[in-house]
């Protein structure tokens, strides 16, 4: 079933500016790129941290090293009845002990997604830490988790779905708040 | 549901909708459909990353417990089933025949419910009898998946090998497979026969007239009398273990004349295609199928096999004990 559009939240531009302002504020909170490593999570976190790497590296002329990871295997959620994803591959190819990790995500909503990478990522090693940034944060935390670097804060009610679109997906770059189904 | 931020909303992480095996078992590739292999061979490749990294575990099926009820004797088969489990975060029980009451003459049926009391969540079965998986399956609620059941089916095995081949060739349509060695006994032979055919390769069989099984041709398969008049063809040889014990049986005169004729060694070799798979399902009888030179050189990927059955076995494991089974749902 299509959900109806109810509300833009973000058009082009203005995820544009979202992502060089998060840019931005990644080098000044790290001073600069030393040991950074951006982790995007399987699907929306990978376009946008792709988008952050080439930002990135225009300003440094650094290329940060970029992971992939897919979280369908750390779900707590996985007894509940639903058919399977399709689990997608996680790549990281490289240790991730005393580096400092950025998670990339789309949309920060339960906060169940990033628990799950959260604990995807440990296996690969020991980080000397772990920023989080999403484009998009929801509200609605059912977990203690906090994002470091946010594109927009926005409300929504619990029945309805943020989706961020992206060109190279779906043609187009925006998120729509679009209407729930009760 | 619209936790994980919509990634359960009915699509998957890559954007395509959620889709499932049709069964709760894995008992042949005779019934399976090819959307059913296609998904099991997709998320092998996502589960093969897991055996790379440093920490070989994912939590995905923590609590749950998986039984290897081998009735036949078996290593290889048996191990990868286990770290399959095991690299999952399951529990693994391995009960071999030998070693349990069915020597005191307890039947396959009570074996198995006795089992399922213990409330299992996967039930791996290798048996010489033919059917006797399908006969677990309809009667217990656990999945079952046939880890060999005669000369019938070994499924998990044509699985691996049409992973293997499809990752070192990008696909599997329109390739041509042969077959060689005793095809009559062979129940990868038959596994393969219809996972291969399904999936739009053609099947040439080659072996011993002794060792042909009649009307072969029915399963829309070549035979061949002779291994030289194949090799050239093809672009995958799987060469299939001669049973030792087979020399007394009147198949064959001796184990050498078997060789001379449908062995595979550097000679007949030379007549194969530059970029051609040599494949074995293990375990080897070295000088006798299959050359030493030809097992270890660079043509075989006899040891992917291996590796990918880890990860074929992962993936069903996982897409057949996720989420509440209509079926566990009894009232008791």
């Amino acid at each position: 079933m299509k959900r109806r559009d109810k509300e833009l939240v973000m058009d082009e531009e203005a995820m544009e500016r979202a992502l060089l302002r998060i840019t931005h504020e990644i080098l000044e909170r790290n001073k600069g790129v030393e040991d950074l490593i951006l982790v995007g999570i399987r699907t929306g976190g990978v376009y946008l941290a792709n988008r952050l790497r080439s930002k990135i590296e225009e300003i440094e002329r650094m290329k940060v090293p970029l992971g992939i990871i897919d979280i369908t295997l750390y779900r707590d959620d996985f007894a509940i009845g639903l058919p399977q994803p399709l689990v997608g591959k996680t790549e990281i190819p490289f240790p991730l002990t005393e580096k400092k990790v950025l998670l990339v995500d789309d949309v920060l909503y339960t906060g169940r997604t990033v628990r799950a990478a959260l604990d995807a990522l440990i296996d690969f090693g020991r980080p000397k830490f772990v920023q989080l940034a999403v484009l998009i944060d929801r509200g609605h935390r059912e977990l203690p988790i906090q994002a470091d670097y946010v594109g927009k804060k926005v409300v929504t009610a619990a029945q309805d779905e943020v989706a961020v679109l992206f060109r190279e997906l779906e043609g187009q770059d925006k998120v729509v708040i679009q209407e729930g189904i009760t | 549901m619209a936790d994980y931020e919509g990634r359960s909303a009915g699509r998957g992480p890559s954007g395509k909708p959620l889709l499932g095996l049709a069964g709760k078992d894995i008992l042949g590739i005779q019934e399976m459909g090819l959307g059913e292999i296609e998904l099991i061979l997709d998320t092998a490749e996502s589960f093969k990353e897991v055996s790379t990294r440093e920490i070989k575990k994912v939590p995905t099926l923590r609590g749950k417990t998986v039984i290897n009820l081998f009735f036949e004797a078996s290593t290889r088969t048996r191990t990868s089933f286990e770290i399959a489990a095991k690299r999952l975060s399951a529990d693994t029980i391995n009960i071999s025949a030998s070693s349990s009451s069915v020597v005191k003459g307890e039947t396959l049926i009570d074996t198995a419910k006795n089992l399922e009391a213990m409330k299992p969540d996967c039930l791996v079965i290798r048996h010489s009898a033919a059917g006797a998986p399908h006969l677990l399956a309809r009667l217990m609620d656990v999945p079952v998946i046939n880890a060999g059941d005669g000369a019938h089916e070994h499924p998990t095995q044509a699985l691996l090998d049409l992973f293997t081949v499809r990752e070192k060739r990008g696909k599997i349509a329109g390739l041509k497979v042969a077959i060689v060695g005793d095809i009559l006994h062979s129940r990868v032979a038959r596994s393969n026969i219809f996972g291969f055919t399904k999936m739009g390769a053609e099947i040439h069989l080659t072996g011993p007239e002794t060792m042909r099984p009649a009307e072969v041709e029915r399963l829309g398969v070549r035979w061949y009398p002779r291994l030289e008049e194949v090799v050239s063809e093809v672009d995958v040889i799987m060469m299939l273990r001669i049973q030792l014990e087979r020399q007394g049986g009147g198949f064959f005169p001796t184990l050498r004349e078997y060789s001379r004729f449908f062995g595979l060694n550097l000679e007949v070799l030379k007549r194969a295609r530059p970029e051609v798979l040599i494949m074995h399902p293990g375990p080897l009888n070295r000088g006798v199928e299959i050359a030493p030179e030809v097992a270890d050189g660079p043509f075989s990927v006899i040891l992917d096999q291996v590796t990918n059955g880890v990860a074929v076995r992962m993936a069903l494991l996982y897409l057949l004990t996720g989420g509440e089974r209509e079926a566990n749902r009894s009232p008791s």
